[in-house]
């Protein structure tokens, strides 16, 4: 069986464990067997919805004090759990909450683990999961040798897939350890898509010349739906939040649209980014190396450009 | 407060990514290798600034691998670590590279162990939550502030989404990422204080891997970029939604 684990933030399934549904459900039916699901905590949703995204039964820890993360409380419910329920395989989201317990879970279960899987793996000689390597400049075929795999799926490189079907509920009897870490603070960035999960991303660099110059920038995330981000330089100068600097030490993302203004794509800001779908630059010099891992470039100054790509949008928009 | 700080070595940022052997083994001809960023910039210089708040502070370094990991050891020391050890095990398997930490992190009961929030090579991200299990100790993941108020650590770590700060009481194991500290270039004192650092090496423990690396590939090249004209961002946006459907 292959168990997918759902991620939960303020009592709401995350979007990212979505698709580590869809993708836990085409790894069970490539192996013939069936997807199930397991959850700490309790959520809002009707979890029996689940079952439109795949699995047959959603494992349910119901206790309230999972509802704030805590990774090692985490870790060692779920692994608990999942020797209750008995599974295979078992798939997490490479999302914040994933990457923190996965391994611990893996360790707790004697599994081997992959992290940040970009595809199904292949499993008609023995177990073999691609990730990305070299933030995102290669791919590893990587072969689990254990009877028990866990992976962790990258975000935005399967998709979501949502047919018929409801899931049967199953609570699970676990002992929950206390937990031993007090949560003091909560900050949520109010109104914005969170970069990780955001499908489409407006991004500025050194070329708008200072902060001042954003507004054509916002105007464009706003007509678009998309949301900001930012090059290390724009961050480190501060002249945007150091929580929208994409790149090799910031942000890696997958959205389907980048649209890269004024960044000349340094090769450690491709690391970040190179993992988007399709990849729009915008620069007015044309020997600017990020036309190179482009699929659409414009050559001009973004004053000019953006305001009027803007205006293409709200116009495309207004005819629909 | 005893600190380990974990390091690995990794190629640098701008190394060209290509492999040998069939496409089994990084090619490591003409890389230059540097401290992973998220050890060097934020786990280590963050130890080194709670060392410079409280000289009671202790800062040990750990990493698992050859000899040829020795030059980057020495660095770590340099910018401000006490002591390294040096696993003598050339495993990639991130559960073998944990055990043997942990092994480390046992014998020398610290109060706080740091990792980078992932290598930029094999970008697992895994070490910290696998040492999480290992010593049953707390783990906060992809910490952004880390302060230490006697026997507690104060927290704050990313979200989807936003930041959560939390409390702890010591021992902690905290992976670390952009906004704990900022990068430090080791002066002429540090590094020739590092020379005479000591610099422990253990020989392997554990051998038993629970993954293969079968194989690399580079991705497919892009078929080239399709330029469109600044006054045609009607063009643009016809070719977003007709052909890349992206919106």
């Amino acid at each position: 069986m292959v168990l997918i684990y759902i991620d939960q933030a303020d009592q709401e399934v995350k979007k990212a464990s979505l698709e580590a549904i869809s993708y836990g459900a085409a790894l069970a039916k490539q192996m013939g067997t069936n997807a199930e699901a397991i959850i700490l905590g309790t959520v809002k949703e009707d979890l029996s919805q689940l079952g439109k995204y795949g699995v047959t039964k959603v494992h349910q820890v119901a206790n309230e004090s999972l509802n704030h993360f805590d990774a090692r409380v985490n870790a060692t419910v779920t692994a608990e759990a999942v020797k209750l329920a008995g599974a295979d395989v078992i798939v997490f989201a490479h999302n914040t909450n994933g990457k923190a317990i996965a391994p611990a879970v893996a360790v707790k279960l004697n599994a081997g683990i992959v992290t940040g899987a970009s595809a199904l793996p292949k499993t008609d000689n023995g177990f073999v999961v691609t990730k990305t390597v070299f933030s995102g400049k290669a791919f590893a075929s990587i072969k689990i040798d254990t009877p028990i795999k866990v992976i962790t799926i990258n975000q935005n490189s399967f998709g979501t897939q949502s047919t018929e079907g409801t899931a049967t509920l199953e609570t699970l009897a676990v002992s929950v350890p206390t937990s031993s870490i007090k949560i003091t603070s909560l900050n949520k960035v109010q109104g914005e898509i969170p970069l990780t999960e955001a499908t489409l991303v407006v991004s500025g660099g050194r070329g708008l010349k200072g902060p001042e110059n954003w507004g054509v920038l916002l105007d464009l995330a706003k007509a678009l739906g998309a949301s900001t981000a930012c090059s290390r330089p724009v961050s480190d100068s501060d002249w945007r939040p150091h929580h929208e600097h994409v790149g090799q030490t910031g942000y890696q993302i997958a959205p389907n649209l980048y649209i890269a203004i004024g960044i000349s794509g340094a090769i450690q800001h491709l690391a970040g980014v190179n993992r988007s779908k399709t990849i729009v630059v915008i620069n007015k010099d044309p020997e600017a190396p990020f036309f190179k891992a482009a699929d659409y470039g414009v050559v001009g100054d973004a004053f000019e450009v953006v305001p009027a790509l803007t205006a293409a949008i709200l116009k495309s928009k207004a005819s629909a | 407060m005893k600190v380990l700080v974990c390091i690995s070595k990794t190629p640098d940022t701008t190394a060209k990514i290509a492999f040998t052997e069939g496409n089994t083994k990084f090619d490591e001809n003409g890389v230059q290798w540097i401290i992973n960023p998220y050890d060097e910039w934020y786990s280590l210089v963050r130890a080194i600034e709670l060392k410079e708040k409280d000289a009671n502070v202790i800062i040990h370094l750990v990493t698992v691998g050859a000899a040829d990991a020795e030059p980057i050891i020495r660095k770590a020391l340099a910018l401000g670590g006490d002591e390294a050890i040096r696993v003598n095990n050339t495993s990639s398997d991130s559960m073998v590279v944990a055990q043997e930490i942990a092994a480390i992190a046992k014998e020398g009961a610290y109060d706080l162990i740091l990792t980078g929030k992932e290598t930029i090579d094999y970008n697992s991200a895994s070490i910290g939550s696998m040492l999480c299990a290992l010593l049953d100790q707390n783990y906060i993941a992809a910490a952004t502030k880390l302060e230490i108020d006697g026997t507690k650590a104060i927290v704050t770590r990313e979200i989807d989404g936003g930041e959560e700060t939390a409390e702890s009481n010591l021992p902690i194991i905290v992976s670390c990422q952009k906004g704990m500290a900022e990068q430090r270039i080791p002066n002429m004192r540090g590094i020739m204080a590092a020379r005479t650092k000591p610099l422990k090496v253990v020989e392997a423990s554990i051998q038993t891997a629970t993954t293969t690396i079968q194989q690399f590939d580079l991705p497919a090249a892009k078929s080239g970029v399709k330029l469109i004209d600044p006054t045609q961002m009607d063009e643009l946006v016809k070719l977003l939604k007709e052909e890349a459907k992206v919106i």
